[in-house]
């Protein structure tokens, strides 16, 4: 019955993310807009010396590539808080549903959504110039390291929705995300950030070690070092989110 | 204990919430297995709050309860496989139609997928959804969405049904075809325990009802009965002359006690039960006073609900703050 009931909800969560367009475009337009403007804008950039590529477009993909993985993430908590607000799970939870396959269902939403933005963002990036130095392996690498990160965000997502039971709540995560992914190392190489500070964050965030990695398979090739940490740090996110967010049902879904 | 029952058991049953205050305070009751238990109250008198816990969805924190013969806190779990719900909001996915909402309710509850097609296919006949089955829910309207609900709560045929206030909002045909509905389901052995701000709709569909208020039962018995117990008729006449009012009114006062009546008109209640219209007709002939409108008011619900609480159904909830 697990099966079943997980699949279920899997396929209500991508036929609701297919039927609304009006999720799906931002989450593409959007990073791709900023990707366009940064990448006209900053394009001197790849003559600075040092700087690990010719080209600042290839350099610049991975930002599209994670902040979409941000939207994914909002939009998946978002939906989970309004099943919370309409009463939707409390029909649920009046079903012999099992907590994990509500989770497991949610985030089969943001796999989708993370999934498909990859390959769009990618199809993007080969028709502005963009080459993989790592070759459709990697890119096809690139997109389960894309999806994971994804996964990741969105259990961060549900257990703000399931602390909460608020949409609103949720969507003011959005900014702060996006504070911590401008202070990575998304911009510019950690190496040519020349505030010491903001080089220190970018350090110890996160965020830099999953775009060091995407953008490893863009302009170096096979990096094993970038690689391995991106997908640790996305592994590391994925189970604070899922297991943040097990917790948290388990207090939402307070059936005797 | 094992469940042997279709009925509802409820002892002592108590929920507070922060700085002690009682939602639902010490209540008793008992329905029988394939009886429409009408539960009367306004909004914040603990309607919903009962219906939540004895769902399993919010824990007592006092007092016991049987639903379908099990412990809603020991045994939620049996009772959840046993009972259908359409709680105060009608809980949709504007985004899925109404047989994938069918389809979703009845793999959560581990029917297989002919059984599913059978079933959805069965419930949306019997609401009257057949033709808006393949639409999105976020098109239907506000009766539509109802009947779903109610279809959803069937979907794994339970043998007790808890609708809380399923006709609020609803147009006058909606509300009817729902009672109908609600009828016909009670023919056919579901127990079902129903709870509205409605005088009417427990008049109409409950075999007996509970009047709770301020989270106590104040009264519970068949609404005959009830009506009864307090219940006088009252006779209402329009003089045809305005000027005869008051000579209407002495009239009528051989009859009872002088209650308020409408503008233009004098009233009173009746002391004695077998007293009607022929013998009031009989008294005005007498004095030769002619009426434009004489009419028999039977005691009804709103009349019980005064005379157990002091005040009137329509509006008595809006002083209580939020719904409890």
């Amino acid at each position: 019955m697990l099966f079943t009931q997980i699949s279920q909800l899997s396929r209500r969560s991508v036929v609701r993310l297919l039927r609304q367009p009006q999720v799906i475009a931002p989450a593409l337009m959007f990073p791709l807009l900023i990707f366009g403007f940064q990448a006209a804008g900053l394009s001197s950039a790849a003559d600075i010396p040092g700087f690990p590529s010719d080209s600042y477009v290839s350099f610049l993909l991975a930002f599209p590539l994670v902040q979409g993985t941000l939207f994914a993430a909002v939009s998946a908590g978002t939906d989970l808080a309004n099943d919370i607000e309409t009463g939707f799970l409390n029909r649920l939870s009046m079903t012999p549903m099992h907590p994990v396959a509500l989770l497991i269902g949610m985030l089969a939403g943001v796999v989708s959504l993370g999934f498909l933005q990859s390959v769009v963002f990618i199809i993007v990036g080969l028709l502005v110039g963009v080459t993989f130095a790592a070759g459709f392996l990697g890119a096809l690498v690139l997109i389960v390291l894309t999806t994971l990160t994804a996964l990741g965000f969105g259990g961060v997502g549900a257990i703000l929705a399931l602390r909460t039971g608020s949409g609103e709540a949720v969507q003011g995560l959005f900014p702060l995300l996006l504070v911590t992914f401008f202070l990575s190392s998304i911009l510019l190489p950690r190496d040519l950030i020349e505030t010491d500070w903001f080089r220190i964050v970018a350090t110890y965030n996160p965020v830099s070690y999953i775009v060091e990695g995407i953008r490893s398979l863009i302009i170096t090739g096979w990096d094993g070092q970038a690689l391995a940490l991106g997908f640790i740090v996305a592994a590391g996110l994925i189970v604070v989110g899922i297991s943040g967010a097990v917790l948290s049902l388990r207090g939402r879904v307070a059936r005797t | 204990m094992a469940g042997n029952s279709g009925g509802i058991e409820v002892e002592g049953l108590v929920r507070e919430f922060g700085k002690g205050f009682r939602a639902v305070d010490e209540i008793d009751l008992r329905v029988e297995p394939g009886e429409i238990y009408g539960f009367l109250g306004p909004n914040g008198a603990g309607k919903s709050t009962t219906v939540l816990m004895l769902t399993t969805l919010l824990p007592p924190t006092g007092g016991s309860a049987r639903v379908a013969g099990y412990d809603i806190v020991k045994q939620g779990a049996e009772v959840r496989s046993s009972i259908g719900a359409a709680l105060q909001e009608a809980a949709l996915d504007p985004f899925l139609t109404g047989r994938e909402h069918l389809n979703l309710q009845a793999a959560m509850h581990g029917i297989g997928r002919k059984e599913r097609k059978r079933r959805a296919d069965a419930l949306l006949e019997q609401v009257g959804l057949s033709e808006a089955a393949g639409r999105r829910v976020g098109g239907y309207s506000g009766g539509m969405k109802r009947r779903l609900d109610l279809a959803l709560a069937l979907v794994h045929e339970p043998r007790i049904l808890f609708l809380d206030e399923p006709t609020t909002g609803l147009d006058p045909q909606s509300r009817s075809a729902l009672w109908d509905e609600v009828g016909r389901l009670a023919k056919e052995g579901v127990t079902v325990f129903l709870t509205t701000q409605y005088l009417e709709e427990a008049d109409v569909l409950a075999d007996r009802v509970g009047i709770i208020d301020n989270g106590k039962i104040v009264a519970e018995d068949t609404p005959d009965a009830l009506k009864a117990e307090v219940g006088r008729s009252s006779i209402e006449a329009r003089p045809a002359d305005p000027n005869d009012l008051d000579a209407v009114a002495r009239a009528l006062e051989q009859f009872g006690e002088p209650i308020s009546a409408s503008a233009g008109s004098a009233a009173v209640r009746l002391e004695n039960r077998t007293q009607g219209l022929t013998e009031v007709v009989r008294a005005l002939d007498r004095e030769d006073l002619q009426v434009s409108s004489l009419e028999l008011n039977e005691p009804s619900l709103d009349d019980v609900y005064l005379a157990k609480t002091g005040r009137k159904l329509e509006g008595a909830g809006d002083e209580g703050g939020e719904e409890a």
